[in-house]
């Protein structure tokens, strides 16, 4: 039996929205929401505390916890804190640390797992204030320098990964090298930080939007997405290849 | 969900997984001490200190950690500059990332699925639902925030900011401007914008005041 959070094939994420049609408007008619305006329901609060609470406990990681929600099935219909809540279930069921009955009920039914740690309220600030950086030492010397012209990787992706489909297999710029940080793809999927360098790399709109009704708007934009090496080629050599066609199998790691 | 959240709060405290002190703690952090004022603290800084300006936009992290805020989601902070000529908007279409110290937790409709969607594909048509109308000569860099790179959007400084010390500049930096769907608000616009809530409910009675005086 495996803890490592694997959610059945084929991996689906339903969270990759960039680019979809048929949302609406951002804005309503009340206009956007005062900057003091937290909450939205008296429960979302201590869901926000107890997903960064558990969290703390190391039972799993950030990438962990966003496999977990973009495969909801219910994602599309839950609020933002509702995802959040089901996920942190899921987690919690997964690990053994809680089960179905005791969600059920909110009574203790078993006894509890060792967890690595359990953050008091006076360590709050201190974690807070140091974060998880994922900035790592590199394996290997950078692929790609400022300035490089690359391709993203076309296929389809079985697991977890961070280069949202609007931005696959399309021709940018890298405009920035980050140094190598923590591979979400591996880390998502219990394989460990596997540390790639990361890129800031910027498309132009009518490389994204060939297709846009409005040439002018995607002519005068541009989208700039953090890539981790594996999901880049040099162009010149992706470009002999069909466009858009994999240029291999089982994602890009 | 109240009574969802709540059988989970019981079951994981009963466990010993959590401090429910902690819980407390987390909360009244994001409540009262880490929000966007923050940022417009920040921005402030650098629209006075050229120098800090320009450590800002070569190394986020540093300079906004010189201010004392730094750590989780803001750990590697990258500034972009707003100018006449390119206008920058942030966006995570894959989940909601967001530079927490700096700007607190994100809106509702930064987490939504029509910004999260839209941003990258129409922004102009977005800011323009935020009631900004970007020139045709503005360039749009859309960031969507993919890895753990957060951005922070330095917006321009308003006209006829000049000669206003740091604390009152912070006052016209609005969540929206630092995210990239709006602009500073102007000096002569004081109390619209993020503290209108606040501005209008103080206001209110002051107003309703000098009519019925009139009325008598």
């Amino acid at each position: 039996m495996s803890r490592a959070s694997v959610p059945p094939a084929p991996y689906v994420s339903r969270a990759d929205l960039g680019g979809q049609r048929g949302h609406g408007r951002v804005v309503g008619a009340e206009g956007p929401e005062h900057e003091g305006d937290l909450w939205h329901a008296p429960w979302e609060p201590k869901a926000l505390a107890l997903t960064l609470a558990m969290g703390a406990t190391g039972s799993w990681n950030l990438d962990m916890s966003r496999a977990a929600r973009e495969t909801l099935p219910g994602y599309a219909r839950l609020s933002y804190y509702e995802i959040w809540v089901h996920a942190l279930e899921r987690l919690l069921a997964e690990r053994g640390l809680v089960n179905a009955r005791e969600l059920r009920e909110g009574c203790v039914r078993q006894p509890p797992r060792p967890v690595a740690r359990v953050p008091q309220a006076a360590d709050v600030a201190a974690a807070l204030a140091r974060g998880s950086p994922t900035g790592r030492p590199a394996e290997a010397p950078p692929r790609f320098a400022v300035g490089d012209v690359v391709r993203t990787y076309a296929g389809e992706v079985p697991h977890h990964t961070r280069l949202p489909r609007y931005a696959r297999g399309r021709r940018g710029v890298v405009v920035a090298h980050h140094g190598a940080h923590v591979f979400a793809d591996a880390h998502a999927s219990g394989r460990g930080e596997m540390p790639r360098h990361l890129y800031t790399v910027r498309f132009e709109g009518r490389e994204l939007w060939p297709e846009a009704a409005d040439a002018s708007e995607a002519s005068r934009m541009s989208v700039g997405i953090d890539a981790w090496e594996p999901y880049l080629e040099p162009a010149s050599a992706l470009d002999r290849e069909a466009r858009r066609e994999p240029s291999r199998a089982g994602g890009p790691d | 969900m109240d009574l969802r959240v709540r059988a989970l709060e019981t079951v994981l405290s009963r466990k010993g997984y959590i401090d429910p002190a902690a819980l407390d703690t987390l909360i009244d952090t994001y409540q009262t001490r880490i929000g966007p004022r923050n940022g417009a603290r920040v921005v402030a800084k650098a629209w006075v200190d050229p120098a800090f300006k320009a450590w800002l936009l070569k190394d986020g992290t540093a300079a906004i950690a010189s201010l004392g805020y730094s750590g989780r989601q803001g750990e590697h902070m990258v500034v972009l500059e707003n100018t006449e000529a390119v206008h920058h908007l942030v966006v995570c279409t894959l989940c909601s990332c967001y530079p927490w110290p700096v700007l607190g937790l994100p809106p509702t409709w930064y987490k939504s699925a029509p910004y999260r969607s839209r941003a990258v594909r129409e922004p102009r048509s977005v800011l323009a639902e935020f009631g900004l109308h970007l020139p045709d000569s503005t360039e749009v860099r859309v960031w969507d925030s993919t890895a753990e790179v957060r951005y922070l959007v330095l917006p321009r400084r308003p006209a006829g900011s000049e000669g206003l010390g740091e604390e009152a500049l912070a006052a016209l930096v609005t969540r929206d401007s630092m995210i990239g769907v709006g602009e500073a608000r102007a000096p002569s616009a004081e109390g619209q914008g993020p503290l209108s809530a606040q501005a209008s409910a103080a206001s209110a009675p002051a107003s309703a005041a000098p009519s019925s005086t009139s009325s008598r």
